[in-house]
């Protein structure tokens, strides 16, 4: 257990290693005079002129050899320290904590509402292969799968937000403004996850141990609550930590569409807008966030599995 | 990206012929091949050229896609943007593809240091987030397909590592090789009795998930317009393009869902495991 964390521990300095490098060769290979685009993205188009340029060139100090700069840049990120926004002039730490939030609101209202349609249904699905419910659960997650997250999303928009007027489109603040970016994201966890509970329901229910709890009197609930609900469980949370990458993924392009302020919708405009410090930011918020709940299903697993426990201690 | 168990599951149970899914896969991808660079061939439309009097025109006997918002025909933009896209999903395969396997050998062969060496390496590519790594090196050099390819092809190479360690390594310690070895064979031998016929197989499965993912990523970054930017046609941002005329014009905005729905699903036909 305890070597599996330090594994976690140890991506998590390799994450962080990576955006440092990748946002600083950025830095340096910016196109065009970085003063006059950073200005411009301050001032607007038509307002800079060399003037402009030169002041912000002075104010963030641009004008560095480059080791000085990677040493600091470094430096700067193990301290955690981020600097301010190139655009908007704020910290960027003060940006990053508002946005965390968001996200992490959105994101576990997706895994939760995946985990209700999900896992039941692939449950069901599992313990009837080849039923009407199998069939059609299998043919909707194809097509799921097969549909990028931000087509289910406008699909979405236009299905409750345009058509039926039941449900904002975009924004942020009440709760109704949650549920179609969850929706959005869970309906793409669900389709996977459903198939992978589908599938562990089905071995369960062929081994041995299964049928003799049948066998000795248990009714069908007991004899799933006893000896199937954590086996099945096992496959699922193990899945979760691949659904990570996609549920990271997909906040990016789903916050862009539903104009949620979290941290991909702000990763995509500092991209836009050449934001360095906020790519930074937000890069390496995303990936230790990936690499957290990778450790969080570490865990989860030796939890509710004890055989692994006793390997591990082995 | 393709998960590597769901590849592995796959290689467990080899089909002993090509199965329904599968060629209902092939045929659907041979049709959009056929469909994207048939007018390189025959000529077709200009995907840029622009008159208005036909925008948004929906389609006809003539013109069976009808137009975009611009006047521009949809059928040579839809096959432009499936070149691009089917294009560089293929290529940032085959370039994963090389390194990814060779480098697996390597690891299971030597062992030891280079293992080590080479795991680390593909786990530092493994701890970011494949779009997030792609979305980065974007933002390097904007506005340029070749950044697309060497982020795509980064991401995918590490699946074809892992999957080539996993296989070579448990077949490089079993008696078989132990024995080929014994009796005086090198390793060109063992390479090509051993270990590709078991690698084989799998280099389609997962280049398929692996192009599959490839093509979503190249339409989300299109979408959130920061990967391949207009007037350029790209699925995602053409998308992107005619979600405001969805209402006068939903023949346009359908036909590039349409499409990249086709093609993926035909991928994942292609590379999906065979089901009792």
């Amino acid at each position: 257990m305890m070597k599996t964390l330090l594994n976690r521990l140890i991506q998590a300095v390799l994450v962080a290693l990576m955006v440092g490098m990748l946002t600083f060769v950025m830095a340096r290979s910016l196109p065009g005079d970085m003063a006059y685009r950073i200005a411009a993205g301050r001032y607007g188009y038509d307002l800079v002129d060399q003037a402009a340029a030169a002041k912000v060139a002075a104010e963030l100090d641009l004008h560095q050899s480059a080791f000085t700069a990677f040493s600091q840049w470094i430096m700067d990120l193990a301290r955690l320290d981020f600097g301010v926004s190139l655009i908007s002039g704020a910290p960027v730490m003060e940006e990053i904590t508002q946005q965390l939030g968001n996200t992490l609101e959105l994101a576990i209202a997706a895994l939760l509402l995946s985990l209700l349609i999900g896992p039941p249904l692939g449950i069901l699905a599992g313990l009837r292969p080849g039923g009407w419910l199998d069939r059609t659960l299998m043919l909707i997650s194809t097509a799921l799968r097969a549909l990028p997250q931000f087509v289910v999303g406008l699909g979405l928009i236009i299905l409750f937000s345009l058509t039926l007027n039941l449900l904002p489109a975009a924004g942020h603040g009440q709760s109704q403004h949650l549920f179609l970016p969850a929706l959005t994201l869970a309906l793409g966890l669900a389709a996977v996850s459903n198939r992978v509970a589908r599938d562990a329901m089905l071995s369960v229910q062929q081994t041995a141990y299964y049928s003799f709890g049948r066998t000795k009197g248990l009714s069908d609930w007991q004899v799933f609550t006893r000896h199937g609900l954590r086996n099945v469980a096992v496959p699922i949370i193990t899945y979760l930590g691949i659904q990570f990458i996609y549920l990271v993924e997909s906040v990016v392009v789903v916050e862009t569409l539903f104009a949620w302020p979290g941290i991909g919708h702000a990763l995509v405009h500092a991209v836009f807008g050449r934001d360095i410090p906020m790519i930074q930011a937000t890069a390496l918020m995303m990936g230790l966030i990936f690499v957290g709940l990778n450790g969080l299903v570490d865990a989860l697993c030796h939890l509710v599995d004890p055989r692994r426990r006793a390997h591990g201690s082995a | 990206m393709a998960p590597l168990e769901m590849a592995l599951a796959a290689q467990a149970a080899p089909a002993p012929r090509i199965s329904r899914r599968r060629l209902i896969g092939v045929a659907v991808l041979v049709l959009l091949l056929l469909f994207a660079f048939l007018p390189l061939l025959v000529g077709g439309t200009d995907p840029l050229k622009q008159s208005l009097r036909f925008a948004l025109k929906g389609p006809s006997l003539q013109d069976w896609f009808g137009f975009d918002h611009l006047g521009r025909s949809m059928q040579a933009r839809l096959a432009a943007a499936l070149r691009l896209s089917l294009g560089l999903a293929f290529l940032s395969v085959v370039t994963a593809m090389i390194p990814g396997i060779v480098l697996g050998v390597l690891s299971a062969w030597c062992g030891g240091l280079v293992d080590r060496v080479i795991s680390g390496l593909s786990d530092a590519f493994m701890a970011l987030p494949g779009l997030l790594l792609v979305l980065m090196l974007t933002a390097i050099v904007p506005d340029n397909p070749a950044m697309l390819y060497i982020g795509i092809s980064l991401v995918l190479w590490v699946e074809y590592y892992r999957m080539t360690r996993a296989l070579a390594r448990p077949l490089l310690a079993s008696p078989a090789v132990e024995a080929s070895r014994l009796l005086g064979f090198g390793p060109a031998h063992i390479l090509r009795r051993h270990i590709w016929p078991e690698i084989g197989p799998m280099i389609l499965t997962v280049g398929a998930y692996g192009a599959a993912s490839a093509i979503m990523a190249i339409a989300a970054l299109g979408f959130v317009s920061v990967g391949v930017r207009p007037p350029t046609p790209e699925l995602g941002a053409m998308m992107i393009e005619l979600l405001p005329y969805y209402e006068e014009a939903p023949h346009a905005l359908l036909q590039p869902i349409l499409v990249i729905f086709l093609m993926v699903l035909a991928l994942q036909l292609v590379g999906a495991k065979d089901r009792p």
